[in-house]
């Protein structure tokens, strides 16, 4: 039940928001945020002193059809939704920042982008799996289409048709499957759509091989891996900032997710067959983002690209197979959550003082702005995995499980972190550092509002370096079912 | 049967308030009476009747259900004709009166158990649309549309009419009951190439009401010229009644020579789907993308036909029922939209649409439902319409049509999203004024965005009833 009030409540909100304009818009939009916030954390509270997975909820969605609203939480799912719930509240108080045309329609979007992509994490039937996984879609492209710079309508419908070209070929993979499998025990259809039933399945290593490929091209182009990547770097530049840290923090988050629960335990024998060359391409796109990264002086597509190379990490420790790996892409996507989301916010407040984010017309910003430098180079070796931040746990971990599916391949992953000091820290340079600018004297530090929005994303970023093991007990159990269930 | 008796009457009644000229009525009074017998239809659910008029016209679920769609589709429809109202059209009686006498005969051809009565009903809905077609007299191409509709569904009725004495020269009888029994029966098997002749010229010319390609080539033109209040009539209505009556006809009397109509459907279904959404996607004009994606969704439902192997009920035929119920709700929000807008700002291509998030957010949402609806993306009724064809075909085992159908539905995404891009993306003209609506065609426009929504979040409680 709880997981259905986690699930519906921003819906409503955004509904709401459809009628409520004003001040009254944002104290609602940002309430509905706290109060989801507040539920996520009483879930992982129960969570951790339960220790197992609990809030299902079942319900016959088409009975005909053997379809069901199939919802629930385990140590996975939960990390994704504290993440959701967590960076919602504060990607709304940067929309805040803003004036965009129609505020209450902004906010309302925002939320109901959440429904979404709750929707995909806590989703037990792969059917509904589906269904919020394209209801994430629709927000997102509204929001960048309508809000965004000036190539956005190209750009977005590069995005739209990319992404749901993605998911109707995963949509065919499920229907396959769903096809296979038998009625469920007390229905009245012939087959079911259910996660457990697709786990339950005994296909053969040619049927798996192919449906690999289905599946796993909306997850693909999703995260983004290269070579699926060409709509991220145009979307995340002309998306309004809040949208790009959807996009960014979150959204990402589904193609890892999906690949970690959807695709692993369905077609384990298609993913052995194909995990060589999806290693690869990641670290392709590793290294790839990382050296197109040094060359950007937008500082939006600077981070876009910082992003692509550092999924690749991510998508590369997943298909490592390690429970090593696997742990280290959880806390890597919480800490590539918050990294991402804090960067692109900094980017905005730049260039919201500046009117640019072109980097040659920008330096010597740090003389009247030491607190705005200081967040900024938080975030930034966050970024690059400096111990003691969360960055570098995650990137830790998903080092040492690349390493063991291969040393020579985790030697070329760990290129990543050289690459990315040398890119962030150039820009840095050349932004806050540098020779001065015609800013330098005239722009303002961050205002107080600003730091509400920096404070809780750096007290995390802390907080994953120093005590991982909060995030690791939570997701431990979840990952090591997952391991089973790819290794049987 | 009672709505084919109710509707006659009042389509009569209809006329003779004509005299009143009284055009305020009309509409509220239209409205009421059409809400009366979609009520008065759903008495017959889960009754069995036996057919009435030896063997003419049969009242069972199948029936009923895809009659409910029809009178559905024709009250969401009414208000729309709000502006004929405004304006003091004097014909508005007549039209009404040809829109309650079409539905008798979309009701036929969805009842109809005798060869006969399905020529009868496609006759009646015909001619009354043909009218309606030329309705804007003064508008030459309303009048070409019109000229144009009656000479190739002229032609079109000819060869079904052609197909059918053929099918009784080989069999011997006009009724679907017996017919079944007749085309399987080893007797005739001489006469094969007679009934086979017979069977293509009524494939043929319903094909040709339910703009399926090759013959589809009619439709842009002739949705572009008609008013747009009956273009949508057009699409929706005759659409799902020409389903109907082809699925019976291919389920109840042909299911024996499904080996010489498969391939055939088949063939149309992928021309159909290429066809309608190439066209659909080179458009820059909103009504005649509208036109190309409705022969698109011919090619989606053909599929349903395919799938259902000749069987009236189960998966394909649920998934035809869903699927037209669906489409005629998206269809009839994007035609009243468009409407409303075209009428205001004098403009049906896309850039008419610009900027309408801002001015009319309610239309601006209304359409953009619609055409995810129509693009069949998750939250809308359009998906499970797809989801449950293409699933239904998939179970049959015919995988490659299904993924060319995908492939289709991928082009389709394409033009379905360009209403929304102008709509959000695109500033308004300048001095813009919001588009009037009125609190009837408000109250229609959120009924019809929610019926979309709740087919697609709730689609149990209308998916597999047949």
């Amino acid at each position: 039940m709880l997981t259905a009030v986690l699930l519906f409540l921003p819906l409503a909100a955004a509904l709401l928001l459809l009628v409520v304009k004003g001040a009254a818009a944002r104290a609602l939009a940002f309430g509905a945020s706290l109060l989801e916030f507040a539920i996520a954390a009483y879930a992982a509270f129960d969570f951790t002193r339960h220790g197992s997975a609990s809030f299902n909820l079942n319900y016959n969605w088409i009975p005909s059809a053997g379809i069901n609203f199939h919802i629930g939480l385990d140590g996975l799912s939960l990390l994704m939704v504290l993440l959701t719930t967590f960076l919602v509240p504060l990607i709304l108080l940067s929309a805040f920042k803003r004036d965009y045309d129609n505020p209450s329609t902004f906010y309302a979007l925002v939320l109901f982008m959440q429904t979404g992509l709750l929707g995909v994490f806590v989703s037990l039937d792969a059917f509904l799996f589906y269904f919020f996984w394209e209801v994430a879609l629709i927000p997102i492209y509204l929001l960048a289409g309508a809000w965004g710079g000036e190539r956005r309508i190209a750009v977005t419908l590069k995005f739209f048709l990319y992404t749901v070209v993605g998911s109707l070929l995963m949509l065919a993979g499920f229907v396959y499957l769903y096809l296979q499998t038998g009625p469920a025990a007390g229905s009245l259809a012939q087959h079911s759509s259910e996660l457990t039933a697709f786990y339950n399945l005994k296909l053969s290593a040619s049927e798996q091989s192919w449906l690999f490929w289905l599946i796993f091209a909306a997850f693909a182009v999703k995260m983004p891996i290269f070579p699926f990547h060409t709509w991220q770097p145009d979307t995340y530049t002309e998306a309004p900032a809040p949208a790009t840290m959807l996009l960014s923090g979150i959204m990402l988050k589904m193609g890892i997710y999906g690949t970690m629960r959807w695709l692993l335990p369905v077609v384990p024998l298609g993913v052995s067959q194909w995990q060589k060359p999806v290693i690869i391409l990641s670290v392709i796109g590793i290294i790839y983002g990382a050296i197109i990264a040094i060359r950007q002086r937008d500082v939006k597509r600077l981070i876009a690209y910082s992003s692509l190379s550092h999924v690749g990490l991510m998508a590369a420790g997943v298909f490592s197979l390690t429970q090593i790996g696997l742990q280290g892409a959880v806390v890597q996507m919480l800490a590539h959550g918050v990294n991402v989301v804090g960067m692109f916010f900094i980017a905005d407040a730049i260039e919201r003082r500046t009117g640019t984010r072109f980097i040659p017309d920008l330096g010597g910003l740090t003389r009247r702005t030491p607190v705005l430098s200081v967040c900024f180079l938080i975030m930034l070796l966050s970024t690059v995995a400096l111990p003691l931040t969360g960055g570098f746990v995650g990137e830790f971990l998903l080092l040492a499980g690349v390493y063991q599916y291969n040393a020579w391949v985790g030697a070329v992953a760990g290129l990543t972190i050289i690459f990315s000091a040398v890119y962030l820290l150039r820009m840095f340079q050349r932004v806050m550092l540098g020779p001065d600018s015609s800013f330098s004297e005239t722009i303002t530090d961050l205002t107080g509002g600003e730091l509400l929005v920096l404070v809780p994303l750096i007290a995390l970023v802390f907080w994953i370096g120093l005590f991982p093991n909060t995030f690791l007990h939570i997701s431990e159990p979840a990952v090591t079912n997952l391991l089973t269930l790819v290794g049987r | 049967m009672t709505s084919i008796i109710l509707l006659s009457v009042f389509g009569i009644l209809n006329l003779f308030l004509g005299f009143l000229r009284s055009n305020k009525v009309l509409l509220p009074g239209a409205m009421l009476l059409l809400l009366a017998v979609f009520g008065a239809n759903f008495a017959d659910w889960n009754v069995a009747h036996a057919p009435y008029f030896n063997h003419m016209l049969v009242v069972d679920n199948y029936t009923v259900a895809f009659t409910g769609i029809v009178l559905l589709t024709t009250i969401l429809l009414l208000p729309f004709s709000r502006s004929y109202v405004t304006s003091g059209e004097p014909n508005l009686a007549e039209y009404y009166a040809l829109l309650l006498f079409s539905l008798v005969g979309a009701i036929m051809m969805i009842g109809y158990d005798h060869l006969l009565m399905l020529f009868v009903g496609i006759e009646i809905l015909s001619i009354s649309m043909y009218v309606l077609a030329g309705s804007s007299k003064r508008d030459s191409r309303s009048n070409e549309a019109a000229l144009k509709y009656f000479l190739m569904g002229a032609f079109a009725t000819g060869i079904l009419l052609f197909g059918i004495a053929l099918l009784y020269g080989a069999t011997g009888t006009f009724a679907l009951s017996q017919l079944g029994a007749a085309v399987a029966s080893p007797a005739n098997a001489s006469l094969q190439p007679m009934l086979y002749i017979g069977i293509l010229m009524m494939i043929i010319g319903i094909g040709f009401k339910v703009s399926a390609a090759p013959f589809h080539f009619w439709t842009p033109d002739v949705y572009e010229g008609t008013p747009t209040f009956f273009t949508a009539f057009m699409s929706t209505v005759v659409k799902t009644a020409g389903f109907a009556a082809f699925l019976k006809l291919l389920a109840v009397a042909l299911p024996a020579a499904q080996g010489f109509w498969m391939p055939t459907i088949q063939a149309m279904c992928a021309l159909t789907l290429l066809l309608g959404n190439v066209g659909a996607a080179a458009q820059t004009n909103t009504k005649r993308m509208l036109a190309y994606s409705s022969v698109s969704h011919a090619g989606y439902l053909l599929i349903g036909l395919v799938a259902s192997k000749g069987i009236l009920t189960g998966d394909a035929a649920s998934g035809i029922f869903f699927y037209s119920l669906a489409y005629s709700i998206a269809t009839v929000a994007a035609f009243g939209v468009l409407k409303l807008v075209a009428e205001h700002r004098q403009e049906d291509r896309y850039s008419g649409l610009n900027g309408l998030g801002k001015t009319n957010p309610l239309l601006a949402f209304s359409m953009t439902v619609a055409m995810l609806s129509l693009a069949g993306i998750p939250l809308t009724g359009g998906f499970f319409g797809k989801f449950f064809l293409l699933a239904a075909a998939v179970g049959q085992g015919y995988i490659g049509l299904v993924v060319f159908a995908v492939i289709m539905s991928m082009v389709g995404l394409y033009y379905y999203l360009r209403p929304i891009i102008a709509m959000y993306m695109q500033p308004a003209p300048e001095g813009a004024t919001p588009v009037p609506v009125d609190g009837i065609q408000t109250v229609t426009l959120v009924v019809l965005a929610l019926l979309s929504i709740a087919l697609g979040v709730v689609p149990g409680f209308m998916s597999g009833i047949l």
